[in-house]
């Protein structure tokens, strides 16, 4: 059970990996959200793997009755869902912003601060 | 409290001089600090009575108790003696400055970093707790550093002002160090508990590594060689700072802390070698240095060096008998040179010039002032019945007593009487060449005459209380030292005597030989001295400050550049590269070490289904890399196959919450690329199909780093996930998510009540980034190449326009025209269901998240059906109030526990009976997630309309370039 899902994983990592290296932003953009995903399982691991037992404490109960998958990463992920959501819509809008001010997403161009060919500063006194 | 008041009120003073008074005035300003200071002055002389005879006043106020930090001040004879020689002289150094700023400068400023400063030597004499000791010394450093650069434009003040804030700073930084680690040996940071617990700290083995770092500490502050040269430069300041704080108050606070950890620390041979061999050396270079000065001011900074050595070199001796000499020489060293600042002040003021090879033969011009200064160098020089010869004599006495038997306790009589006649040659010099001999010739302003009176008042103050001091020293200054010293010392006290005549003994014979070395040395001198450069012969070139440059130059410049070029990159994706590279070693090398090694791959118990679902998880994710070069929809629809997998996995494996919140956003993350990549650029295959060698390389190189992070990620979980769980604290949250929470959905209550702090700063970035893509996008338009319709509507127009029966925009309008009004329809049922979820959610899956997200679906669909236009025309959603709302709606449910006596956020749950519904959960924490779920409504729904708005901005675009085109 834990081996195709630890294999999906490191998929998903290696796929996020590769796309976040790219010189084009939006691949980068399309490789954060692969990367989120790929968080959120392993994180979720932490908590172990347990088939529908939801940390959920019937009625009539005050504690779990039987064997429970573990609420906190859980709490986490959701806390982490969120965080990667917002991340991901600001990277957006500042690669659009970027793309219309700049007129490119090659991240490698974006040189407004740094050109190209500006001479190094003269070092020393 | 008053002790409280006594370190505020400089504070408040400064902060008013600026903020509140608001004028250019310099009466204004002056009188204000005039009368901060002078009822500073008052608060400290009425404490008296409660600190004589070893009496202490304590106030501790509790600032972070767990970590030992309080603010505890504390007031014992000896802080008494100097927070009175503070505010003291720090009003007759405002009287002084009144006169001496001129109507251009900013003097409300002045001011204000003044009593600022004042208010922070205050906090450092009054500490009882060292932190905040050592808080209030970096203060002093950065008000010394604002008032050495007062007057900014000239760049020797901002030269002098820079290298002494590295300086002190480095020392202030090695001192919080040094003090952090005298608070692991004594285990409390109370300097009461601190100063009683000497014996322990002299034998713990950290002794040495605290001594040290808080030596360098003091030393920099007190200007002690090898750190001596910031003080010189420090006098491109305004002549009423150097009187007060590099002379009287700021680099005196490196030898009070010396006095006050005296009794903590001192007595050891490392004490006596470390700091003997600075003070000693200091207070012979210091006054070789003063000799050959041609500025007024650097002869007084390096007699100031030379005397701070001196108190050094008391202090190093260990002995009680020399730590009251400090003690008495620190007020009468303050005494004398800041009158002497202030005359040199009146001068320079005068005459337009400090260079002493032009000034001489003034006493003519300004007799008062030059009486008055003759008097002090008297008293610098160490003359009989002045204040300076008595601390001299007792300075002299114990040089000649043995301490610790090595080659530096047996040079320093020696090294004592040669600095004497040093001092008096540079005190003789200072009097004859200024006020003596024929009168000046080149002076910037030649007639120079007595200032006003009021002007010279500090300065006879200063010098009648030398005198009296000087005469009868019992009568005046002896109770208030005596007091000091029993604070310091406590049973330690010796009987000592502060008579001026103790009879033909060895001090009054080393200093007669001073007195009769020193003029002679100045006569033979005389020559040289009155046209020779700048500086001492020998060391003229060789300075620590040229050291300290060349230091600066290399490491912030030379350093810098050589790593950059080498090390670094100025290319985004090698950066990238070195991150993820540096992210896998990380992981790589902590599992090596930690001797990980994984348990056999088991294939056994793997269910197909699963197994199948998550082969189409992999499939999608790699093939949205595959993709997103040049089909990125293709891209976008597998990455949404991947975040399905994700969704379906949780279903499973017991995370309903997750699913449900993973499928909306993966919902509006779809919708928000699908918006974003209308406006970004295409690439196609066609174009970009040239495959160097290099770029080959490159991906390759790529391709091995991801599939080396992948197969990290992998081994990592798999070793998480082969591990026995560890009992954790989730089996606390299970057993009382009911009984103390109220509600059946652990997840949920971990969120609205457990972490319910954690939740409230989590919506709070949502609202940040909500609010920032708002601002990014707000009066902005798409760029010109992005705006040309799609290729679909072209087409469907081009249909139109050759159709006579049809007008144009006729089938765009009526594209999808079946699903647009079901979209429609489906507004109130996806709006109930997220109100279902809202409500169900602290009991079942569901939650405020995931129902604002839902909610914030139902909006978007309707955008999505009508468009931008017939939306809005029937919606006005305001989502910035929905999010005010939120965050308001949140923060005060937090608070409301504060009402009822309770801690932020503490919850309380009841149900109660709502007619047609039944039960229904009210916990206060349901009204936190009615916080949640609105702001999570509005910043989404922000979000999204500033990205579908730029549809609209770009019929205006295409309106305005139309008749551009024209035209052309």
């Amino acid at each position: 059970m834990e081996f195709p899902f630890v294999l999906l994983i490191g998929l998903f990592f290696a796929a996020a990996v590769y796309l976040m290296l790219s010189k084009f932003l939006v691949r980068v953009l399309l490789g954060v959200v692969l990367l989120g995903n790929g968080v959120n399982l392993l994180l979720f691991t932490n908590g172990r793997i347990l088939r529908e037992v939801p940390p959920i404490i019937p009625q009539g109960h005050d504690v779990p009755a039987t064997l429970t998958a573990n609420p906190l990463p859980q709490a986490l992920i959701l806390t982490a869902i969120v965080i990667s959501f917002s991340f991901f819509a600001f990277l957006l809008v500042l690669v659009y912003r970027a793309y219309q001010d700049l007129g490119t997403d090659n991240g490698n161009e974006m040189r407004l601060a740094e050109p190209e060919d500006d001479p190094l500063p003269p070092t020393g006194y | 409290m008053i002790l409280v008041l006594l370190v505020c009120l400089p504070f408040v003073g400064s902060l008013a001089a600026v903020v509140l008074l608001r004028t250019d005035s310099r009466v204004l300003a002056a009188r204000m600090a005039g009368a901060v200071t002078f009822v500073a002055l008052v608060l400290t002389a009425v404490l008296y009575p409660s600190v004589r005879d070893g009496g202490k006043v304590r106030l501790d106020l509790e600032w972070l108790p767990q970590l030992g930090l309080n603010v505890t001040l504390r007031m014992d004879g000896f802080a008494w003696l100097f927070a009175m020689l503070v505010t003291g002289i720090g009003f007759l150094v405002v009287l002084y400055a009144r006169y001496y700023m001129s109507e251009e400068d900013p003097v409300p400023r002045f001011f204000s970093f003044l009593l600022a400063f004042m208010g922070s030597m205050l906090g450092i004499v009054l500490s009882g707790n060292i932190i905040l000791l050592s808080v209030f010394w970096e203060l002093t450093s950065i008000f010394s550093f604002l008032l050495i650069s007062y007057w900014h434009n000239n760049a020797a003040a901002r030269d002098g002002a820079r290298m002494a804030l590295t300086i002190t700073g480095i020392g202030g930084f090695c001192l919080l160090a040094g003090l952090l680690v005298l608070g692991h040996i004594v285990g409390s940071y109370d300097l009461d508990v601190v100063l009683a617990s000497g014996d322990l700290i002299k034998a713990h083995p950290l002794y040495l590594t605290a001594l040290v770092l808080i030596l360098i500490g003091a030393l920099t502050k007190s200007a002690q060689v090898p750190f001596h040269f910031w003080l010189p430069n420090a006098m491109a300041a305004p002549t009423p700072v150097s009187a007060y704080l590099h002379s009287a108050t700021m680099v005196k606070a490196g030898v009070f802390l010396l006095v006050r950890f005296w009794p903590a620390l001192s007595g050891t041979y490392e004490w006596f070698m470390l700091v003997g061999i600075a003070g000693i050396s200091t207070l012979i270079l210091g006054a070789y240095f003063a000799m050959f000065q041609q500025d007024l001011k650097g002869l007084l900074a390096y007699s100031t060096i030379s005397h701070l050595g001196l108190i050094t070199t008391l202090l190093s001796l260990g002995s009680p008998l020399a730590a009251v000499a400090a003690i008495f020489h620190m007020m009468n060293h303050a005494t004398f040179k800041a009158s002497l600042f202030m005359a040199a002040g009146i001068i320079d003021h005068e005459t337009g010039t400090r260079d002493m090879r032009r000034l001489s033969g003034l006493l003519k011009y300004l007799p008062i002032t030059g009486t008055l200064a003759m008097v002090a160098s008297a008293a610098m020089a160490g003359v009989p019945l002045l204040n300076g010869f008595i601390s001299k004599e007792m300075f002299f006495a114990e040089a000649v007593e043995t301490h610790a038997d090595s080659v530096l306790d047996r040079i320093l009589p020696y090294v004592a009487t040669l600095a004497g006649a040093f001092s008096v040659a540079y005190s003789l010099r200072f009097i004859h060449m200024v006020f003596f001999g024929p009168p000046p010739t080149d002076l910037p302003k030649p007639k120079p005459h007595e200032p006003p009176h009021w002007m010279r008042f500090p300065i006879e103050f200063l010098v009648l209380a030398c005198l009296v001091v000087g005469i009868i020293p019992s009568l005046s200054i002896g109770p208030f030292l005596h007091s000091a010293v029993i604070s310091v010392l406590g049973d330690r006290t010796p009987e000592y005597s502060l008579a001026i005549w103790h009879g033909i003994n060895t001090p009054l014979i080393m200093s007669l030989i001073a007195l009769v070395g020193g003029a002679a040395l100045y006569v033979v001198m005389k020559d040289y001295l009155a046209k020779c450069d700048n500086g001492p012969p020998l060391f003229r070139h060789l300075g620590g400050q040229r050291i300290f440059e060349r230091v600066l130059v290399t490491v912030s410049w030379k350093w810098a550049r050589w790593l950059e070029s080498n090390l670094g990159t100025r290319h985004l994706q090698p950066q990238l590269r070195l991150v993820a590279a540096a992210g896998f070693l990380a992981g790589a090398v902590s599992l090596y070490l930690a001797g990980f090694s994984p348990k056999p791959l088991a294939f056994k118990d793997v269910d197909p289904i699963f197994a199948a679902v998550w082969a189409i998880g992999a499939f999608c994710a790699l093939g949205a890399a595959y993709q997103a070069k040049y089909h990125r929809l293709a891209a976008l629809v597998l990455l949404g196959g991947a975040g399905i997998t994700t969704c379906i996995t949780f279903v499973w494996l017991s995370a309903p919450d997750l699913a449900i919140t993973q499928l909306v956003v993966e919902i509006v993350t779809t919708v928000l690329l699908l918006l974003g990549l209308r406006w970004l650029p295409k690439r196609s295959e066609k174009v970009d199909n040239s495959v160097s060698f290099s770029a080959r390389s490159r991906r390759f190189r790529d391709f091995l780093l991801a599939i080396s992070c992948g197969f990290g990620m992998f081994l990592f979980s798999y070793a998480i996930m082969t591990q026995p769980v560890p009992d954790a604290i989730a089996s606390y949250f299970l057993d009382k998510a009911y009984s103390e929470g109220g509600g059946r959905n652990v997840v949920n209550v971990i969120l609205v009540d457990f972490r319910g702090f954690d939740t409230m700063g989590e919506i709070a970035v949502l609202a940040i980034v909500a609010l920032t893509v708002f601002a990014l996008l707000r009066r902005f338009r798409p760029a010109p190449d992005s705006i040309e319709k799609p290729e679909q509507q072209r087409i469907q127009n081009a249909f139109d326009a050759e159709r006579p029966e049809r007008s144009a925009g006729d089938t765009v309008r009526d594209y999808l025209l079946v699903p647009s009004v079901i979209m429609q329809w489906m507004f109130p049922v996806i709006a109930t269901f997220a109100v279902y979820l809202f409500l169900r959610g602290h009991d079942l899956p569901g939650g405020g998240f995931a129902a604002g997200i839902t909610m914030a679906i139902a909006f978007l669909l309707q955008y999505l059906a009508g468009g931008v236009r017939w939306a809005e025309d029937r919606l006005r959603i305001l989502p910035l109030r929905w999010m005010g709302f939120g965050l308001i709606m949140a923060a005060a449910t937090g608070m409301g526990a504060w009402l009822l006596g309770y801690p932020f956020l503490t919850t309380h749950s009841q149900y109660i009976e709502v007619p047609f519904i039944g039960k229904v959960p009210a916990a206060s924490a349901l009204l936190f997630d009615l916080g949640v779920f609105s702001l999570v409504v509005g910043a989404t729904v922000l979000i999204l309309i500033a990205l579908a708005h730029q549809s609209v901005r770009m019929h205006r675009v295409r309106g305005l370039d139309a008749p551009k085109a024209e035209e052309n």
